[in-house]
C-alpha cells in the first residue's frame, strides 16, 4: 500500500528538527542495571570455560548428559545427579548466515551464526555461536566443527572464551 | 465447583540469594509445592501460571524462561504480569471453566539481581507527567501516608506499632529475612526517608519464590487432598493518575474486596474473618488495608494496633507470618506468599506461629508503588 502514496499529509520531519528542539519531546534514560546471579549450574559451567572446558549435568533417570548444565531436568522434573566433561567438537545443527547487523546495517562480509551440537552431550545439546575458518558456500548442515578459544588469559568465564567453532580436520578430534 | 489449594511450597525469604540463580530458586519451591500435593508436574497438572514483570527480571518476555524449572516443558504455560494474587485468581478461573483440573501459580523475586532497585521502579511513572520531576518513587507512599494519617486522624505512634508487631512476628517464622525484636522508641526515631515514613516504616527487598497448586473439587478428591478452598477472589484498579486516585481509602482494596466478598458470599467480614495477611510494604499501608477491606471501621485500625487486636493473639491477628515488613518485600511474589501463609494457618500448618481455630482468612495484596492494583482472595476450611 506504502508504494502507491508517494506523498503523506502533515510535516515531515527530520532527525535535525528533534535534535535542534523544533519538536516537544520527552526524553528519559531508564536507570535499569542487573548483576544476575549465575546459579549453581551456570557458575560452574562459566569457571570451566576460563579452563577452556565444557561441562555438563547427568541425569540418571532419563540417562542423559544435560548442556549446559542444569541442577534439575526439565523432562524428569528431578534434581540432577553427577558433573561431566564434554568435548568441544560437534555437529552443526542448523545455521543462518546474517547479512544484517544489529543495528540493521548491511555489513560486507556476512557473519555464520548457528548451533552446534556437542559430541558427548546428549542430542539436541550444544550450544549456539559463530562460525569461522569456513565461507557461507562451504558451511553446512551436519558438517562437523571445533570450538576455537580465546587464549587462556583472555578467558573471562563467558560464552565468548570460544570465539567460535572451525571446520574439524581429518584425523582431527 | 469448588476450587481448593492443594499443595503449597516457598523457599526461605532472604536479602540475597547470590548461591541460586532464579530458575533454582523456582525449582526448590515447585519441589516443595509437588511434594506437598503429591502430584508429579509432568503428568499431573494441567496448566501453569507464573507472575512475573520483565522490568524486575531484566530481560524480557520472561514467560519463555518459565517451563523447565517448573516442570512445565511442552506443556500450557502464561504469565500474568502482575502481583501473585492477580495470577492465583487466574488459575482459579481456569478451574472454573472445567477446562482444567489442577493449575500452578508461581511468584518469585529475586530483587537482589536488581542493581539500581529504585531507576527501576521510578520507570513505572508516567513518562510525560510525572518522571520529568525526578522524584524518589517512594514519595509517593510518603503522599498517601501523609494523606491516609490526616484523614483518618491516626496517631504517627499507630505506624510504628506495625512494624513492631511485624517484625517481631517474624520471629516465629523461619522463612523471614528480616525478624527483629525492636523497641517502639528506636521505630519512631529511625532515618526520615519520605515523611511522615521513616526508614522502619519500609519493607526491605528480598528473593524468594513461592508455589501453589489449586485443583478442583474432583482433583482434590482423586489426590487425596487436604484442600484450602478459595471462597472468592477480587482485583480492582484505581486511576493510574496520581492527581485523581483516593489517596486516604485504599479504593483498589475496597473494590478487589467487594468483589472477593460477593463470591464468598461474606456480608459482615469484620466478624467473619479470623485472620488477615495485608500488604504493608510501608507500615501505613497494613491499617489502610485493613479500613479498606472492611476488617476495621475507617480512623480505628490505627486505634486498635496500639491496643494490640492485630497481634497473634488479638482478636483479629493481622500478619502472623511477619508481613512484608518482617519477611521482605517479595514483589510480585507479595500476594502469594501472603495466601500461601493464610492457607497453612487454616490448614493447621503454620508451626510455632500457628494461631489456633482459625476457620476463614483473607489474604490481600497490592502492586506497590506507584501503582493503586489490588487483589483479595478469601479462603476458608470446611463448610
Amino acid at each position: 500500500m506504502t508504494a502507491r502514496i508517494s506523498r503523506w499529509p502533515g510535516i515531515e520531519l527530520t532527525a535535525a528538527d528533534l535534535h535542534e528542539g523544533k519538536v516537544t519531546q520527552t526524553r528519559f534514560r531508564p536507570d535499569a542495571k542487573y548483576a544476575w546471579s549465575a546459579g549453581e549450574a551456570m557458575s560452574r559451567f562459566l569457571e570451566e570455560l576460563q579452563n577452556g572446558r565444557l561441562i555438563a549435568r547427568t541425569c540418571r533417570k532419563c540417562a542423559r548428559v544435560l548442556f549446559p548444565p542444569r541442577m534439575f531436568c526439565e523432562e524428569c522434573f528431578r534434581p540432577t545427579d553427577a558433573w561431566t566433561y564434554i568435548r568441544d567438537t560437534g555437529t552443526i545443527e542448523t545455521f543462518s548466515i546474517s547479512y544484517l547487523d544489529t543495528d540493521a546495517r548491511r555489513i560486507p562480509e556476512p557473519i555464520l551464526v548457528g548451533v552446534v551440537s556437542l559430541d558427548g552431550a546428549s542430542p539436541k545439546m550444544g550450544m549456539m555461536h559463530y562460525f569461522g575458518g569456513m565461507t557461507k558456500d562451504e558451511i553446512r548442515i551436519g558438517m562437523r566443527v571445533k570450538a576455537v578459544w580465546k587464549p587462556k588469559e583472555e578467558r573471562r568465564g563467558s560464552v565468548l572464551d570460544i570465539l567460535g567453532f572451525r571446520p574439524l580436520g581429518e584425523g582431527e578430534s | 465447583m469448588r476450587v481448593g489449594i492443594i499443595g503449597i511450597g516457598m523457599t526461605a525469604f532472604r536479602p540475597a540469594t547470590p548461591e541460586y540463580n532464579w530458575k533454582e530458586l523456582m525449582f526448590e519451591a515447585a519441589s516443595r509445592a509437588y511434594a506437598d500435593a503429591g502430584v508429579d508436574p509432568r503428568s499431573d497438572v494441567d496448566s501453569f501460571l507464573t507472575c512475573a514483570e520483565d522490568y524486575y527480571e531484566g530481560f524480557g518476555i520472561f514467560d519463555e524462561f518459565v517451563p523447565d524449572q517448573l516442570g512445565a516443558a511442552l506443556r500450557p504455560t502464561c504469565t500474568v504480569s502482575g502481583d501473585g494474587l492477580q495470577g492465583l485468581a487466574n488459575a482459579f478461573m481456569q478451574i472454573e471453566t472445567g477446562l482444567v483440573d489442577v493449575a500452578v501459580v508461581e511468584a518469585h523475586s529475586k530483587a537482589s539481581d536488581i542493581v539500581t532497585l529504585e531507576g527501576v521502579i521510578e520507570h513505572a511513572l508516567d513518562p510525560v507527567w510525572n518522571k520529568p520531576l525526578g522524584a524518589h518513587p517512594f514519595v509517593i507512599a510518603g503522599l498517601e501516608a501523609d494523606a491516609y494519617l490526616r484523614a483518618t486522624k491516626t496517631p504517627r505512634k499507630a505506624l510504628a506499632a506495625v512494624v513492631q508487631k511485624n517484625r517481631r512476628n517474624a520471629l516465629k517464622n523461619p522463612l523471614a529475612a528480616y525478624a527483629a525484636k525492636l523497641e517502639m522508641d528506636e521505630v519512631l526515631s529511625s532515618e526520615e526517608r519520605f515523611a511522615p515514613l521513616r526508614s522502619l516504616d519500609i519493607a526491605n527487598p528480598a528473593d524468594g519464590c513461592v508455589v501453589l497448586v489449586l485443583g478442583s473439587e474432583t482433583a482434590a478428591t482423586k489426590l487425596h487432598a487436604n484442600p484450602v478452598w478459595i471462597r472468592g477472589v477480587g482485583w480492582a484498579s484505581d486511576s493510574p493518575s496520581l492527581e485523581t486516585r483516593d489517596w486516604a481509602g485504599g479504593e483498589y482494596a475496597r473494590l478487589a474486596a467487594a468483589m472477593a466478598y460477593r463470591l464468598a458470599k461474606i456480608r459482615r467480614p469484620s466478624t467473619e474473618i479470623d485472620l488477615a495477611e495485608v500488604d504493608d510494604r510501608f507500615s501505613f499501608k497494613e491499617l489502610l488495608h485493613l479500613e479498606a477491606i472492611g476488617l476495621a471501621k475507617k480512623g480505628e485500625a490505627g486505634k486498635r494496633a496500639l491496643r494490640g487486636d492485630y497481634g497473634a493473639d488479638g482478636s483479629l491477628p493481622v500478619n502472623v507470618s511477619g508481613g512484608s515488613l518482617g519477611c521482605g518485600n517479595v514483589f510480585e511474589a507479595t500476594g502469594l506468599h501472603r495466601a500461601a501463609e493464610v492457607a497453612l494457618q487454616l490448614r493447621g500448618d503454620a508451626g510455632i506461629h500457628q494461631v489456633d481455630g482459625v476457620q476463614v482468612g483473607v489474604a490481600q495484596s497490592w502492586r506497590f508503588v506507584p501503582s493503586a492494583t489490588g487483589a483479595v482472595a478469601v479462603l476458608g476450611v470446611g463448610r
